[in-house]
């Protein structure tokens, strides 16, 4: 087949999109703290789009609602993800998108852990360590290509953020 | 004559030696013109330059004789015609500095309606031998061009007769063109030529070789382009040229293929277009050998594709394609095409239809409809080989997501066959099994499985002979036990949908079945929720479309109110207002006839009469809800959107009765009638109810006469201008005005406003005065009214307003009654209501009084500016974007002004106005950046949430200003930002997030 190479994986199994968050009347209350909750980050990692397909990390079921844990008083957000095959290669870019993106929309006090859901993929360890390693991320993100790519996965509908 | 000979021959000797140009040329054609001297004269004059051994000079020569030849083409005769085309074709040997002027003079001459027969053809025969065009310099060539389209429109049947030579030869002149101007001119010929039946002889391949070349067209004009060519006319003129023949398919249909290959979007989309375009011009024996690679590449795009714009061109592409297949005339010893085809498409296709988990699935039932919907023996074909696969896999799987995944294939197969018009439907054969799936589905517990199984079951309905008499029945019931159990917002809402696009088709089973079951729920007591209640009236009101329905279904929901208003039946203020919301939505929906228009002449008698009896109970004690406001201003849209659609002598009569009930108490009209007969409705008591009468008189076509016009105006004008009620007072005023709006002008209006602006100024004048509010509220109104339908005195009263804007106590008022001024109000004044609106008044009001207001804001003391700025931003908000666009420069100042008012509503207004004006920056606004971005970083930390959102939704749309005006801001933004997203509402977290992913 021509026009570009062959996807590693051309007929992936497709999953509902949740709807937007409903709004409560405590929304439009000015006096009422929301805490930062697990959908909350959720609402802003599941339109990151899949590097190969038109579809979003939330329809590949990449990522899920019950595997992002957040702790707003200890200021910490976990976010394990699943690639949709065991030997993926955009994990580590699928990763890095999900890292920045956070690191983009939350508050500083956050400490981010992305990783893969244990026992998914092929080379889990050497991924997690990647994305773990804050330098290697800063050093990603200096290279304007792979910054380019990261952008085109976050770019996506920016009205449902 | 002697004379004019030797001025003629100055003449020429000046233009030869290069010391006259324009002038020249302009004295010889008009003197020739005016018949002075001939041509011929002209050539002798010329004889000596014409003959010079210098080409140089020659070329002087001919150019003169050209441009003369140019302006006075008309007034040749066949003769000199002749003569003057031997010579030119003849000068084309000559040396080349003289070619461009021979050329514009063959022009020139191919012009003349007296060309001789046989020159066109000597004329092109010369061009094609003596000069190779592509050597020539751009006009030139634009100009052989246009010698061909010429002779091609006035001597078509001499140009036939070259046969392909012709063809040859306008190959040969454009093999290598690149100008886009002069590509348009040789498409526009290759048009004509394979359009207009020109023998293209054994040159077929080359005129596609010389066409072809430039698809798919990859064209960007330059900047401030002054020729105003784009690419999609460059794309369009060669699409025509392209798809004009079939017998271009042999080498057209190869080329789409491999340009189908390309990574580039646009020639993608251009190829799958065009492709399209020649599918409908082919034959299925131009298509037949290249279907597989066609296919192939078609599955290709839908399948991967990763933009929408190319899939629905190559699902647009399949669909010609089958369409051109199935329109062929089959031969004995051909096989059909069609079937060919189609088997292609199903062995691709309908696997992955078993795997509804799958992402394949959507192309491919995208991809099988686009068949099935092109013609009615492929939806034939298609629905035979997919449906029973399709009702065995849903009968056989169990989970709810993938059922519904086949659910909405089916649908997706249902709505296609629509087209076909006289043959009856391809799924009758299914129709048994696809109405027992949708009717298992709805008694399924999962909400999208209903949700979806309606939307099929809608789809069903459209089509004539799916549904049984007895399936409508059946499935009446279901929406009925669906209206009365489902809780879920999603599932009621697609419930009222499908039930009201049945209902459309089969009011019979909805009266018997679903009214009565629905009526007896609503006053079945307080079994049922109130919920329940709620989505029966909801339903109640989607399916009164048909007359029929709606006599059925509004004397329930009037008996509602009755008994809430007599207090039997325990209804909630709630539900009285849903049910004056459903009386409405009926009222918009139903069908504008005779029948229904009587229906609801009853029904305003009614409403009226039930609020009189309310509020006359109202002072002895008991407390009916159609005593409340709230109750009451959902009334007035019903009353009001009736009488909008009463046919004028129902209109006339309700007038009339609405008048002396309200002026001389007449209650005769009312039903039970059991009312003292001297009430007084416009006086204090029961003023509340003139909100009614304002629904009922205002909104009447505007043919419709009121009567006793002046008393009603004076009593209305007394009321608000008395009364402390603020509905009442409000009402009053929106009544007059709205009566004021429609009267015609003259003497006696303009006396009546005279009065009125008397009495609103002397009220306004005494500070002490108790009515100064409602005085400004008619004002306001009337202003309005008058604003309206350009009213010349409409000046006066805003020139009033603008000056209570310095008002200790009105001035806030008055600024916000800009906002009502300038947009539209949902009860009166608006087009719905007949009222007088011109068009653009907005823009008028805004040119002519901008210059008061920012004056007034410059004279006002610190403490009364926020007024201005207020109502500034009230007018700008509401302008259309053109005119904000052009006024936004001399306005910017006092905007950003406005933003650093410590007033959060003009922050809010103000910001609200900007933002879409930021979406698409004007210049003037660039300069300001510096400004705009500190003020709104500002308030992005302000107490109050909505200018948080506001001012973080502006410094989104600034993220859109071109890179390098804010790459200086980025750093800092983005610190700013920080702050918002640890903000403690999540709403508010949210924008915050998303702008600074933008930034």
């Amino acid at each position: 087949m021509s026009g570009g190479a062959r996807l590693e994986n051309a007929n992936p199994l497709i999953f509902q999109r949740t709807g937007e968050r409903l709004q409560t009347a405590n929304d439009e209350d000015e006096d009422v703290a929301d805490p930062i909750d697990d959908r909350e980050i959720f609402d802003l990692i599941r339109s990151i789009n899949d590097p190969e397909h038109p579809l979003s990390l939330e329809e590949l079921n990449v990522v899920e609602q019950v595997r992002v844990r957040v702790d707003d008083q200890e200021n910490a957000v976990g976010v394990e993800f699943t690639p949709a095959i065991p030997h993926c290669s955009m994990a580590t870019l699928i990763g890095l998108s999900i890292k920045v993106k956070l690191l983009r929309s939350l508050p500083e006090r956050f400490k981010i852990d992305v990783h893969i859901t244990p026992g998914t993929h092929a080379s889990e360890d050497a991924v997690n360590k990647q994305l773990a390693d804050k330098e290697r991320v800063a050093a990603a993100l200096e290279n304007s290509q792979l910054l380019e790519v990261v952008n085109q996965c976050l770019i996506s509908n920016a009205r449902t953020g | 004559m002697a004379a004019d000979s030797a001025l003629l021959l100055g003449l020429v000797e000046e233009f030869v030696l290069g010391q006259q140009d324009r002038k020249a040329v302009d004295t010889a054609t008009g003197k020739l013109k005016a018949g002075q001297f001939t041509i011929l004269q002209l050539v002798e004059a010329l004889g000596l330059h014409l003959t010079s051994s210098q080409p140089q000079t020659r070329g002087r020569g001919v150019q003169l004789l050209s441009n003369v030849l140019q302006e006075c083409y008309g007034d040749l005769t066949e003769r000199e015609v002749k003569v003057l085309i031997v010579f030119y074709e003849n000068r084309l040997k000559d040396h080349y500095v003289i070619t461009p002027h021979v050329i514009q003079g063959l022009k020139a001459l191919t012009k003349c309606s007296v060309l001789p027969p046989g020159s066109a053809v000597s004329i092109l025969k010369s061009l094609f031998q003596d000069i190779h065009v592509q050597s020539l310099m751009l006009a030139e060539r634009s100009c052989v061009y246009n010698i061909l389209i010429q002779l091609m429109e006035s001597r078509e049947s001499e140009l036939k007769g070259l046969g392909a030579d012709f063809v040859f030869g306008f190959v040969q002149s454009v093999d290598g063109e690149r100008d886009p101007r002069n590509l348009l001119l040789a498409f526009h010929i290759a048009r004509k030529i394979v359009h207009e039946g020109y023998d293209l002889g054994k040159f077929t391949e080359e005129l596609f070789e010389v066409t072809s070349c430039y698809f798919p067209i990859d064209f960007s004009p330059p900047a401030n382009d002054p020729h105003g060519i784009t690419q999609e006319e460059l794309v369009l003129a060669l699409r025509v040229v392209l798809t004009g023949t079939p017998r271009f398919a042999e080498f057209l249909l190869p080329l789409i293929i491999e340009k189908l290959d390309s990574d580039v979007q646009s020639a993608k989309l251009d190829s799958l277009q065009t492709l399209t375009a020649c599918a409908s011009v082919y034959e299925h024996k131009d298509l037949a050998q290249f279907l597989p690679g066609l296919w192939a590449s078609l599955r290709r795009e839908v399948f991967q594709t990763a933009s929408e714009r190319v899939e629905s061109a190559g699902l647009a592409a399949v669909g010609t394609l089958t369409a051109c297949l199935s329109r062929s005339v089959l031969n004995s010893d051909s096989e059909d095409s069609l079937n060919v085809f189609l088997e292609l498409v199903l062995k691709d296709c309908q696997h992955h239809l078993c795997e509804p988990d799958l992402k394949l699935v959507w192309p491919s039932a995208k991809l099988l409809q686009a068949t099935s919907t092109a013609s009615y023996r492929a939806s034939h074909r298609v629905a035979a080989a997919v449906l029973p696969s399709l009702i065995e896999q849903y009968n056989s799987r169990t989970q709810c997501a993938q059922r519904r995944t086949l659910l909405e294939v089916l649908q997706g197969f249902v709505h296609p066959v629509t087209s076909s018009e006289e043959d009856e439907s391809v799924l009758l054969d299914f129709r048994q099994s696809l109405c027992s799936i949708v009717f298992s589905a709805l008694s399924e517990s999962n909400a999208d499985l209903q949700i979806t199984s309606m939307r099929l079951l809608t789809a069903l309905g459209q089509q004539t002979g799916l549904l049984l008499e007895s399936d409508v029945e059946l499935a009446v019931d279901h929406l009925t036990r669906l209206i009365l159990e489902e809780g879920d917002p999603k599932v009621s809402l697609a419930v009222v949908e499908c039930a009201g696009a049945l209902a459309r088709l089969h009011p019979a089973a909805f009266i018997s079945k679903m009214v009565p079951r629905l009526k007896e729920e609503i006053f079945s007591g307080g079994l049922r929720s109130k919920a329940v209640r709620q989505r029966c009236v909801a339903a109640l009101a989607a399916v009164s479309s048909r007359p029929s329905l709606v006599q059925e279904s509004t004397p329930v929901l009037l008996q509602v109110l009755t008994s809430a208003h007599t207090g039997t039946g325990a209804f909630s203020l709630e539900e009285v207002i849903s049910v004056c919301h459903s009386l409405q939505k009926i009222a918009e929906q139903a069908q504008d006839t005779e029948e229904t228009g009587g229906v609801f002449h009853d029904v305003i008698p009614r409403l009226l009469g039930l609020a009189l009896q309310a509020a006359l109970q109202g002072s002895s004690g008991h407390c009916s809800p159609i005593l409340e406001e709230t109750v009451l201003s959902a009334m007035v849209p019903i009353i009001s959107t009736t009488c909008a659609r009463l046919q004028s002598r129902l209109a006339g009569q309700t007038a009339s009765l609405a008048v002396s009930l309200f002026l001389d108490g007449d209650v005769s009209f009312l039903p039970e009638n059991a009312f003292p007969t001297q009430i007084q409705l416009l006086k204090v008591s029961q003023s509340q109810m003139v909100c009614l009468l304002m629904g009922c008189v205002c909104w009447l076509p505007r043919t419709v006469e009121v009567p006793q016009m002046d008393r009603l105006l004076l009593e209305l004008e007394e009321l608000s201008c008395t009364c402390d009620h603020p509905l009442s007072y409000t009402s009053a005023a929106k009544c007059y005005a709205g009566l004021v709006n429609k009267s015609p002008a003259g003497e006696v209006l303009d006396s009546l406003i005279d009065r009125t602006l008397k009495r609103i100024s002397t009220e306004l004048d005494s500070a002490s005065s108790p009515v100064r509010t409602q005085a400004f509220t008619l004002l306001l109104w009337v202003s309005k009214a008058l604003l309206l339908r350009y009213h010349p005195l409409s000046t006066a009263l805003t020139d009033k307003l603008f000056s209570l804007l310095s008002d200790p106590e009105l001035g806030w008022l008055a600024a916000d009654g800009f906002s009502l001024l300038m947009s539209d109000s949902p009860d009166v004044l608006n087009r719905g209501s007949h009222a007088d609106v011109r068009i653009m008044y907005r823009q008028r009001f805004f040119t002519e009084n901008s210059a008061k207001l920012v004056e007034g804001f410059n004279a006002a003391v610190q403490e009364k500016k926020s007024g201005y700025l207020k109502a500034l931003s009230h007018i700008v908000n509401n302008l259309p974007r053109q005119v904000q666009l052009t006024e936004l420069p001399a306005l910017l100042p006092l905007l950003l002004e406005a933003l650093s008012c410590p007033d959060q509503g003009v922050q809010v207004s103000t910001l609200s106005c900007l933002q879409p004006v930021l979406l698409d920056p004007p210049s003037a606004l660039i300069t300001q950046l510096e400004v705009l971005v500190g003020r709104t970083l500002a308030l992005t930390t302000s107490p109050t949430m909505k200018v948080r959102i506001a001012s973080l939704r502006c410094i989104h749309a600034l993220s859109r200003f071109p890179e390098h005006e804010i790459m200086p801001f980025r750093a800092r933004v983005l610190r700013a930002l920080a702050a918002p997203l640890d903000d403690h509402k999540r709403v508010v977290r949210s924008e915050a997030a998303v702008a600074r992913n933008e930034w």
